[in-house]
């Protein structure tokens, strides 16, 4: 699948920023006034600024408000739903603490389930695709929440917490592409069910309908990158996971928990372009390719 | 909106005969003159002249080389567009309702004014049939010519998808498949008419016919033995030289 970088920092720091908002709904942090307006504004940035940079790559922006109709059948749309409900939500949780200074807990709680509904949602528009066997897999719903709650986490200083829930994603994340990279093969989908030739022999794609290049060819036939798949899982593996781990065990320091922070959101990026990079979409096949 | 209505007994759709089809791209062509004039937006082309040509289309004929266990390979040319599936993932994706499959007839159609061009639907197809054109942002797909088959202003000769009126080889049907007596249906049931990827359940209307076997023309050549290339039993020079290539390093033996 072609890696979007309008979708990568969507799911990088919607998830961040969802994440945040989880925690600060159960009340891991409960600032006010000042400091609240500021912890409030930051999780607003990160998920707020995500779902925007999300809109840069449809055709038609300015029809966005359509896509909540669907919620019946469509996680896209249930997502959106989730999204508004949840910054709905948290933002009467927030404007208690900055300006009552007080605590709305079961608003906070309400918020913080929706913030995870809004990271499953998103998550559930890619496990759902069959045409991608790849993502089509209990670990991609999981591996997206264990992010968004680990992001929160460090971003919020649980130092405890956030080191072993991203112990917990590191080892998931190993174990997603381990069973992701023969996920492909075992769909039973394969040139031969593609074309149904497969009574007579082997099929091989002789000729291509098209001399130049289509949309889904662009979209879904992504090899560019592919060869580097095994460095970039170490260095998504060392930075998204292992370095913050090491820097919070650290005697506890802002540079280190800062750096911590930055090394994860780089890891995170890393590892949403492989997620993209590396999914193959079963079209590929009419192709001869995958 | 893109809930899918319950199934309809009419099934419009195309029966595509691979034993028939010469690959000439014809139902190409004529697909894009017809739908890039008639139905919502134009099927734009990118650089059409340029060093990097690219374009919306909405059919598109793939050629395969099938190597049976035994016997020679056979070249087979391979039409593809919209399957007009029963279970089609593309509608239930689509968060705007813009995608959608008809109730009376099965056809799947977008509704271009509500579509946002998020591309979710391509994503869901397994088959590639859908194309976001570059120029409109809108999702492209074969509307099985709805603006021909029920157009009253066309002589009924021409009221048939393009592809279809076209096909100069006559490997491309149109018709009904969800009634059994329809022309199709028994071509179908006749011809082993089949699935492409049944393992994904979309349940397509279209169906592919099979290639025929190719007739089996037994070996009888009478200059056979006169001719043959190579000599197995060499005497003389042939016998030496033979030899002598073969000790060679790589030399056949």
């Amino acid at each position: 699948m072609h890696p979007a970088i309008s979708v990568i920092i969507f799911n990088t720091f919607s998830g961040l920023g969802f994440g945040l908002l989880f925690w600060l709904g159960l009340g891991a942090l409960v600032p006010t006034g000042m400091s609240a307006f500021i912890w409030f504004s930051l999780a607003y940035l990160l998920a707020v600024g995500g779902l925007i940079a999300s809109t840069f790559h449809l055709g038609h922006p300015e029809r966005a408000i359509k896509a909540f109709s669907q919620w019946k059948t469509s996680w896209l749309s249930r997502e959106g739903l989730c999204a508004v409900f949840a910054l709905t939500v948290m933002a009467i949780y927030g404007a208690g603490l900055v300006f009552a200074g007080a605590r709305f807990a079961l608003t906070g709680f309400i918020g913080a389930l929706a913030s995870l509904g809004v990271v499953f949602t998103t998550a559930m528009i890619y496990a759902q695709m069959k045409t991608v066997p790849r993502w089509r897999h209990w670990t991609t719903p999981a591996m997206y929440l264990l992010l968004s709650i680990s992001g929160g986490a460090l971003l919020t200083g649980q130092i405890r917490i956030a080191a072993v829930l991203l112990i917990i994603g590191g080892v998931l994340q190993i174990y997603s592409w381990d069973t992701g990279d023969t996920r492909f093969k075992a769909s039973g989908t394969d040139m031969e069910t593609a074309t149904g030739l497969g009574d007579i022999g082997k099929v091989r794609a002789f000729e291509p309908p098209h001399t130049g290049t289509n949309y889904l060819m662009r979209e879904f036939v992504h090899q560019v990158g592919r060869k580097h798949a095994d460095q970039l899982r170490i260095i998504t593996i060392g930075l998204a996971f292992v370095l913050p781990i090491i820097l919070l065990l650290l005697p506890f320091s802002a540079f280190f928990a800062t750096l911590a922070i930055l090394s994860h959101i780089a890891g995170v990026l890393t590892l949403r372009w492989l997620f993209f990079a590396q999914a193959e979409h079963v079209v590929g096949l009419y192709y001869g390719k995958r | 909106m893109t809930q899918l209505p319950p199934p309809s007994t009419k099934k419009l759709g195309l029966v595509i005969d691979l034993d028939t089809c010469v690959g000439c791209h014809a139902c190409v062509v004529s697909c894009k003159g017809w739908n890039t004039e008639n139905y919502g937006a134009p099927l734009s082309d990118q650089e059409p002249y340029g060093a990097n040509p690219s374009g919306t289309f909405l059919n598109r004929v793939h050629s395969y080389e099938v190597q049976p266990a035994q016997g020679q390979a056979q070249l087979i040319h391979f039409p593809k567009s919209c399957l007009h599936c029963e279970d089609a993932p593309c509608v239930t994706v689509c968060p705007t309702g813009a995608s959608y499959k008809r109730a009376e007839d099965g056809i799947v159609l977008v509704n271009e004014s509500d579509c946002i061009g998020c591309g979710l639907c391509a994503w869901a197809c397994p088959y590639g049939a859908r194309e976001l054109d570059a120029e409109e942002g809108v999702m492209k797909k074969c509307t099985l010519c709805v603006d021909r088959i029920y157009n009253e202003n066309l002589p009924e000769e021409d009221r048939q998808p393009a592809c279809v009126r076209t096909c100069p080889a006559g490997a491309r049907h149109f018709g009904d498949l969800g009634d059994a007596e329809s022309d199709v249906s028994k071509l179908v049931a006749e011809r082993g008419g089949f699935d492409l990827m049944p393992e994904q359940g979309t349940r397509p209307v279209n169906k592919y016919l099979p290639p025929r076997p190719k007739d089996e023309i037994p070996e009888f050549d009478v200059l056979a033995p006169y001719l043959e290339p190579v000599a197995s039993d060499g005497k003389g020079f042939a016998l030496w030289l033979d030899k002598a290539l073969s000790s060679l390093p790589g030399g056949a033996k």
